[in-house]
């Protein structure tokens, strides 16, 4: 029998993982990440000479279901174009029998690396501009059921794109892309075993998404948006059910809270409406998520009009002053 | 879509040599049990060797005692493919079959079953030797279990390639992808040794890998007894496995 040495045998794992390209216009360049049902790969088009990702099937994946959902997915990408989505430029079968699509290259990190040495107000912007695909996925009947710091990624120029939207599927009532609907669940995803069920990632999914529910609506979106508001602020997801955390504004707390209700019913009922709470935050205004005690609230609005207190302040101790010295 | 389209990704088809090993037919299950001690015989070696801290002599007359063991339905019929894989069960037997030699003082020596198997366990040492010893012995044995699969599939890729008249793909892909060097030739460097033009390299490179993917693949569906098993077989052998 054939002697392989380790090197041999790790060559011909690689040669068994990497995307037989051949014959198409992209040449490999390197392995970028791993995601629930593929690979993505750096790769160069050959004839506009620019660098793609190449998000590839796996060889054998878990279910023949996948080479849909890869399509699918694609299909849902193309669908969606907007400054927060990344582009899809092609999608297809490599030589190998993989199914694959092709999409912009984005060059930046994952949200997990914007947590610390951000100021809390760049983070509470950096969450509305993640809000901002999200609401306009929503406005289009897509879902996309694994929103999570780590599908978020920050370009080199500070663009924000939401990324792997491999779980999403559309709502009940719009048209879908094809002629397959994406309500089957579903597929795995990191973090969670088992198959052919309904998965997300632990600790952003919510509970009717981790029930399996067929109704799971946007407002499984909204939820996962206060557990990344949660994570923001604390470093860490959220426990279940969600604890406290003295370092945590209170009415920031209460926005995310109120985004991760175990019932939808009690979320806000859209991103935007979420949104426009934490820019009331921002803009020193009262949350609509929380009841302010008159001290909060005196504290509020005296950090947001600091200046003009003091000056007014100021003003009424000289003018104290004045007439003290002007009675003597 | 921009690139070719191949059909099914692997096999379906081929018959386990699982269900055959476990068949009452005996001279089937001779062939099969055979097969398996092909793909197994290595990684069961080399992790006694290591496990169990035996001799080399001890350690070759316990393979061909658990092979013999396995023709004569000893373990075989008690596996279950629906808990556990076929591998971690032969593991778990080997383990077994070991702690029950020591209880009972019952080791058999090599020749005494019914079945003999011509292995190379000298070939087997030297790897043995040559590998990293910084692992487990169930790491180990996993290592070479998917060495040996290569191995297996590297053989049946060199037949195929012969039978079709296409050995200069099997040297160039054997050069490329198995040479010890540190660094891989060029394509360039590759056209210059076998005298063929960079396109030539790229499709006969093309051509063995997916023929090495298809025989890997072949060979680690015989090896498995059910479709689920055979796919989480595979993603484990390609690190895909998501934990």
């Amino acid at each position: 029998m054939t002697q392989l040495s380790d090197q041999a045998v790790a060559r011909l794992q690689s040669c068994m993982q990497e995307p037989d390209l051949a014959g198409t216009r992209y040449a490999l360049v390197r392995y970028l990440a791993r995601g629930g049902m593929g690979s993505v790969w750096l790769a160069e088009d050959t004839m506009l000479q620019r660098r793609v990702a190449l998000k590839v099937l796996d060889l054998v994946p878990p279910t023949d279901d996948f080479a849909r959902r890869l399509l699918q997915e694609a299909r849902i990408l193309a669908g969606l174009e907007h400054p927060g989505i990344v582009p899809i430029h092609d999608v297809g079968t490599l030589p190998d029998g993989r199914a694959f699509y092709c999409m912009k290259y984005v060059e930046g990190k994952t949200l997990t690396h914007h947590v610390t040495g951000t100021g809390l107000a760049d983070k509470l912007r950096l969450l509305e501009r993640i809000a901002e695909p999200v609401s306009f996925a929503h406005a289009r009947g897509v879902i996309h059921r694994d929103l999570k710091p780590e599908n978020i990624m920050i370009g080199a120029f500070g663009e924000v794109l939401v990324m792997d939207w491999g779980l999403a599927k559309i709502a009940a009532g719009v048209p879908p892309p094809a002629e397959n609907n994406t309500d089957a669940p579903m597929v795995t995803a990191p973090g969670v075993s088992g198959q052919g069920k309904v998965l997300g990632t632990h600790g952003y999914m919510s509970p009717e998404q981790a029930r399996g529910a067929a109704a799971v609506d946007h407002r499984s979106d909204i939820f996962s948006m206060g557990a990344i508001l949660w994570y923001l602020m604390t470093g860490s997801p959220p426990g279940n059910p969600p604890g406290a955390d003295t370092s945590v504004p209170r009415p920031l707390g209460a926005v995310s809270q109120k985004a991760m209700a175990p019932d939808p019913d009690e979320r806000y009922q859209s991103a935007a409406e979420m949104i426009a709470d934490v820019a009331r935050y921002l803009e020193g205004s009262p949350v609509r998520a929380y009841s302010e005690s008159p001290f909060e609230r005196a504290i509020r609005i005296y950090k947001r009009h600091s200046t003009a207190i003091i000056l007014v302040a100021v003003y009424l101790l000289m003018r104290l002053l004045f007439l003290l010295l002007a009675r003597r | 879509m921009s690139a070719n389209s191949q059909g099914g990704n692997f096999p379906l088809t081929r018959h386990s040599i699982v269900s055959a090993a476990q068949s009452p037919d005996p001279s089937s299950r001779a062939r099969a049990i055979e097969t398996i001690a092909a793909a197994y015989w290595k990684p069961i070696y080399k992790y006694v060797r290591m496990k169990w801290n035996i001799d080399t002599e001890d350690a070759a007359d316990f393979t061909q005692e658990f092979f013999t063991r396995l023709l004569e339905k000893e373990f075989l019929d008690s596996y279950d493919s629906s808990k556990g894989r076929l591998r971690t069960f032969l593991r778990t037997c080997a383990d077994r079959l070991y702690m029950k030699q020591m209880r009972d003082s019952t080791r058999v020596k090599r020749g005494s079953g019914s079945l003999h198997l011509s292995l190379d366990f000298q070939e087997a040492e030297q790897e043995l030797a040559a590998s990293a010893s910084a692992q487990s012995p169930e790491d180990l044995f996993d290592k070479e279990w998917i060495r040996s699969l290569f191995a297996q599939a590297m053989q049946r890729l060199r037949a195929d390639c012969e039978s079709r008249g296409k050995m200069a793909a099997f040297h160039l892909f054997s050069r490329y992808d198995l040479d010890e060097a540190d660094s891989k030739p060029s394509y360039a460097q590759l056209a210059d040794e076998f005298r063929l033009s960079a396109t030539d390299v790229t499709n006969y490179l093309s051509f063995a890998r997916k023929e090495f993917r298809r025989c890997v693949l072949e060979q680690l569906r015989e090896m498995t007894a059910t479709d689920e098993e055979f796919r989480r077989e595979a993603r484990s052998l390609l690190g895909m496995e998501i934990e």
